[in-house]
């Protein structure tokens, strides 16, 4: 059904992302940049295709994060434009991938003003997908009930702070949990939101959110070896969905060591490669090229709102991957420059 | 919702029964309706429902088909002259319907006074009417076919112009549908004889 009136009002939306899609760095491109010599090389190499001009205002000495904040840079563009020209359902959706942004833009200036970081800096290093009024009053707050009552509880991320945590002080352990459990119920919240869609876009969004659900259980458990948290308090960090959830959590969040991790994880089918390094891959390069592979998914079907995630998602691996590429080129390490990420 | 059903089948259920109870209950009757009811009536509903439907499923199809030919054709303008084709293909669904409802009108002469109330006559109406909301609704859902198959073939093209041929073959079978609809209606309205 979702055909007769998907196209009223995002027909031209759909139509326009699954162009830029289209002009996504193919696997011959990523041949071509990876026999260039030089950034200049790479500036060349990427004027022909969708970046074309992006590097052009540039004058002087390319260096690799000049050349990943244009591309940064170009990207926000687009966004704001088809930002733009969303209406209903689709606004809500983009907010809700704004939220993402937000939480990590928060915990990245509180960890930054705790560590004494300068304002300004910290704030130029915000992602401006998640940008919102009252960031710069987050460098200000010392205490846990101050940082909401102050700050946070004019944004959209208020109804996601739950009182779960009861410390007072912000300290670095803290600021993760509070960024976990922040993360936590807004993929839950998200997660419902998109159970309430039609049809493709309902599966499309929950095969990412369920994805990204399980790439954040087994961040937590790998990286909380060691540390005061309990299991019980690991468990409530996990979000509640996707096949990580309903399969290993609970011996997940008891595991003590990486190889009692290993098993747990090892026992969902679909990650059964996770630790798979014999290509010289991280565990992050497998999540990356699973992401990848899903957001093709979702290019498979039409009339999804989903598209304009799974695009976004692809642009940015695509940042990565020139990044990556660049800064070979730039460090002169030629043998680990396939490490990038292509599905396209 | 279920309050105004509820009230409007309360209202329904009080006049039927007080019609009832005051020995007016004939009133409500469906044959004496149908007798009643000039031929004409029957006809030009038909007419109407043909055209009127069959233009609705075209203009459903183009606006599919043309949102997606507009979205596509900014990153690959070559698709927007070989796209015109899904949007002929909504088109040619308001033409069957068209053609149907003059083949239809055609039947439609003047007869006046109680000549008209005779056997023959009605059955002229209750064909054209009939055959008018099967051509319609026929064309109506051929026409949301080929827009959305229309809408595929655009998106498909500007990613790989070698689906395009292959997603027109899918087309044409659906807008073949809106064909069969417009020969079963030619057929239910041929044994009805011109009104005289």
């Amino acid at each position: 059904m979702e055909g007769l009136y998907f196209n009223i009002n995002t027909g031209y939306l759909d139509a326009l992302i699954r162009g830029y899609r289209n002009g996504l760095l193919s696997s011959a491109n990523y041949i071509n940049l990876t026999q260039c010599e030089s950034l200049e090389d790479v500036k060349l190499q990427l004027s022909a295709t969708e970046y074309s001009t992006f590097l052009s205002n540039v004058g002087g000495q390319l260096s690799t994060s000049i050349i990943s904040q244009h591309a940064t840079g170009k990207l926000i563009e687009e966004y704001q434009y088809f930002r733009s020209q969303a209406v209903e359902p689709l606004t809500t959706l983009m907010d809700y991938i704004s939220y993402g942004y937000m939480i990590d833009n928060m915990a990245l200036l509180i960890t930054g003003t705790l560590h004494e970081r300068d304002t300004h800096e910290l704030l130029d290093r915000c992602h401006p997908l998640g940008w919102f009024d009252t960031m710069p009053a987050l460098c200000v707050a010392t205490s846990i009930d101050e940082l909401y009552n102050l700050v946070l509880v004019d944004t959209p991320l208020a109804k996601f702070f739950r009182e779960t945590v009861t410390a007072a002080d912000l300290d670095d352990l803290n600021i993760e949990i509070i960024r976990n459990s922040l993360y936590k119920s807004y993929l839950e919240d998200f997660y419902e939101w998109a159970g309430k869609q039609e049809s493709p876009t309902r599966e499309n969004l929950q095969s990412l959110l369920e994805f990204e659900a399980d790439r954040r259980i087994i961040n937590i458990a790998l990286n909380s070896f060691g540390s005061e948290l309990t299991p019980e308090h690991r468990l409530a960090l996990f979000p509640q969905f996707g096949s990580v959830w309903e399969t290993a959590a609970k011996q997940l969040a008891r595991a003590d060591d990486f190889d009692q991790a290993r098993i747990a994880i090892e026992s969902v089918g679909i990650y059964k490669s996770l630790f798979d390094s014999s290509g010289g891959q991280s565990i992050e390069d497998h999540f990356y090229r699973r992401e990848m592979e899903l957001c093709k998914a979702v290019f498979t079907q039409q009339f999804s709102y989903a598209v304009i995630w799974a695009w976004l998602k692809a642009r940015e691996q695509e940042i990565r991957n020139i990044t990556w590429i660049s800064e070979c080129i730039a460090q002169n390490q030629k043998e680990r420059i396939q490490n990038f990420i292509s599905v396209f | 919702m279920s309050v105004k059903a509820t009230v409007a089948g309360l209202a329904i259920t009080t006049v039927a029964a007080y019609m009832l109870f005051t020995g007016d209950g004939e009133q409500f009757n469906v044959g004496e309706f149908l007798l009643q009811t000039t031929p004409y009536m029957w006809a030009c509903m038909g007419i109407g429902a043909c055209i009127g439907l069959s233009v609705c499923g075209a203009a459903w199809g183009i606006f599919v088909t043309g949102t997606s030919i507009i979205g596509g054709g900014v990153k690959a303008p070559r698709i927007r002259t070989k796209n015109l084709i899904s949007i002929i293909f909504c088109e040619v669904v308001a033409i069957y319907g068209v053609i149907m409802s003059i083949v239809f009108s055609s039947k439609l002469t003047l007869v006046q006074g109680d000549g008209l109330y005779t056997p023959q006559n009605y059955y002229t109406g209750y064909a054209l009417f009939w055959a008018g909301i099967t051509v319609g609704l026929c064309n109506m859902v051929c026409g949301v076919a080929v827009g959305i198959t229309g809408s595929t073939a655009a998106v498909a093209d500007a990613a790989n112009p070698s689906l395009f041929v292959k997603i027109l073959v899918i087309e044409i079978f659906g807008s073949v549908l809106g064909l069969f609809g417009l020969i079963v209606g030619l057929l239910m309205a041929g044994k009805a004889y011109d009104f005289k």
